[in-house]
């Protein structure tokens, strides 16, 4: 009897303990957030922070329209290379999932998702900043690239892979070929998984700053231009956290605020749309 | 139009085609590490092994050595682990039982917005509120009281190794717990109603039943977060001091192999500087490499075990 009594307020106490330390865990995302929010707020709520650049400390009506413009375009331009390879790479582990050749590139993928992002910056500055002497946009680009190539690539395989065997089985025995039973059968089917996949890693491009420090290396001016030297909101967050004026200092949890909500909106977006393609792939 | 029906079938283009540009990822990861081996050829040269135990770093003598760095890395990554992992596993456990789908897809939600926070971002709040905080109600009191540790002696100073350990805690979180809820998930369902059936409590079935045999899946999770600790960069910098030593004490500045590149790298000249600093990025990314390919392999033979 006493025993059994010991057990059960053990059994209480450790499921209490577990509950607590979930909590916990949710209290920096709390914090983060509080304070971005409310530091940024002030900065945030003037126009020319959406319309301005940057201006010298005591120079009043700063804002961070080149990094905004800077952070579009390199991502912009990474997607544009990352997000078609990254599909079709997807596909294939998804269509032909027991080979050799798949095993390699799926661990491949879960690897390249795990490097530091300031080893692919290096990486990018030697293949593209050396060679041209200078910084580049684009070079930021090849790096944001670089990242997000496999979290396309493992998205787009868990999206394609909710595909019931059935419709390639019926395309393939209507005749079609084996690409277009893929690309125009399964691929349309799987859109919803596929897009959620490609939206993920633009946020995750979207707040990256190391690979992005001897790249696209930041930019004070409006520049449209992505041969030359490009800003982008990390970067501007990092510059300016890191300095001992206040205004700019203010700026920084402005242009953080920015970020936050860019990255929470897509991450919540995609979420949602994952969601209901889990349950329309359900019904298939 | 009866025509025969060919026996063989036509060779699968489109298989050679996808395979090819799946072939992208592990391409690039080959790539990275032979242009980063090619660029830190001089450094190489010049240092040998030497490189790795060599405790200097003066750009003006061009004496290069990376000890303190990776000392740096390795200590903040394995305290943000100790810290993380209670945590971790705790959520996991919490996240993968049944029932209340509602609160644990909230719960499970906020974890994951967790990891979509930019690096960046939890530099300026750690920086701004969790130094001065823990300088003040964690660092000053523990090294107070038990200063006479020496690794915790004081005093201590609001950009640290110990700052950039919790900051780093909290990005590796989402990493911990999701791995390891999807692994305690693939616990075959009939281990746990035996436990149950004999009459096991909740917690007598999870901490001897499911977590035993979760261990090498939840290892594994343990390992992949530890390889995102290496190399994370950003939040790091901004907290640990830059101070290019090894720290008496985890209440003093110190430096990471991340942290190095991203402050120097722009600024080197010369032809050794450059190459010494890339030298930097191939240890960081052979290490969080090797790291992460055990991790992997042990979460996917985890999975397979649980699937059979």
């Amino acid at each position: 009897m006493n025993r059994n009594l010991t057990r059960g307020v053990a059994n209480g106490a450790w499921g209490g303990v577990v509950y607590v330390l979930t909590l916990v865990a949710l209290v920096p995302l709390a914090l983060v957030l509080w304070f971005t929010i409310s530091k940024g707020w002030p900065a945030v709520t003037h126009l020319e922070f959406f319309t301005n650049v940057e201006r010298p400390v005591g120079i009043p009506g700063a804002g961070v329209a080149h990094a905004i413009t800077g952070t579009l375009l390199m991502v912009g331009i990474a997607s544009l290379g990352a997000v078609p390879i990254g599909i079709l790479g997807g596909i294939f582990l998804a269509e032909y999932p027991g080979s050799r050749w798949a095993e390699i590139a799926r661990l491949a993928s879960d690897v390249l998702v795990g490097t530091p992002s300031i080893a692919v910056g290096l990486f990018a500055y030697a293949l593209f900043v050396a060679p041209f002497h200078h910084f580049s946009g684009l070079a930021g680009s090849g790096a944001l690239a670089v990242l997000m190539l496999p979290i396309v690539v493992r998205t787009t395989e868990s999206a394609v892979r909710l595909i019931p065997g059935g419709l390639r089985e019926s395309g393939l025995a209507l005749g079609l070929a084996r690409w277009r039973v893929s690309l125009q059968l399964v691929l349309p089917a799987a859109a919803p998984g596929v897009i959620t996949g490609a939206l993920l890693s633009v946020a995750r491009a979207s707040g990256e700053t190391a690979p992005l420090l001897f790249t696209g290396f930041g930019n004070p001016f409006l520049s449209f231009d992505p041969t030359q030297p490009l800003a982008a909101l990390p970067l501007t967050v990092y510059k300016f956290a890191l300095t001992p004026y206040p205004s700019l200092q203010q700026q920084a949890w402005g242009a953080a605020l920015v970020l936050v909500a860019l990255v929470l909106v897509i991450n919540l977006a995609s979420r949602y749309v994952l969601r209901r393609q889990i349950r329309l792939a359900g019904q298939l | 139009m009866a025509a025969p029906v060919s026996p063989a079938r036509p060779p699968d283009r489109f298989r050679t085609v996808a395979g090819t540009v799946a072939a992208a990822a592990p391409a690039t990861l080959v790539v990275i590490v032979l242009v980063l081996l090619q660029q830190a050829a001089p450094a190489m040269r010049t240092f040998g092994f030497g490189f790795l135990t060599g405790i200097d770093w003066n750009p003006v003598t061009s004496s290069f050595g990376a000890l303190p760095a990776v000392f740096g890395t390795v200590a903040t990554s394995f305290i943000a682990l100790a810290i993380a992992m209670p945590v971790g596993v705790a959520v996991a456990v919490a996240l993968a039982e049944q029932g209340q789908a509602r609160i644990r897809g909230v719960i499970g939600t906020g974890i994951e917005l967790l990891a979509a926070i930019p690096s960046v971002v939890y530099g300026v709040w750690a920086l701004y509120v969790l130094a001065p905080w823990s300088l003040q109600h964690l660092e000053t009191p523990i090294s107070d009281r038990l200063g006479a540790i020496s690794f915790l002696a004081g005093p201590a100073t609001q950009t640290s190794l110990f700052t950039a350990s919790l900051v780093l805690a909290v990005m590796i979180l989402p990493t911990l717990s999701a791995v390891s809820r999807d692994v305690i998930r693939a616990v075959p369902r009939g281990l746990k109603e035996n436990a149950v059936a004999l009459g096991a409590t909740w917690w007598e079935t999870t901490w001897r039943v499911v977590l035993p045999s979760a261990r090498a899946g939840i290892f594994g999770a343990v390992i992949l977060a530890l390889g995102r600790a290496l190399g994370e960069t950003i939040a790091v910098t901004m907290v640990i001091g830059n101070r290019y030593e090894i720290p008496h004490s985890i209440f003093y500045p110190a430096y990471t192999l991340a942290s190095v590149i991203a402050n120097e790298f722009t600024e080197a000249t010369g032809p050794i500087y450059p190459a010494a600093l890339v030298e930097l990025g191939l240890v960081l990314i052979l290490v969080t490499l090797t790291v992460n390919v055990i991790a992997l392999l042990l979460v996917r033979s985890a999975a397979a075990r649980a699937a059979i």
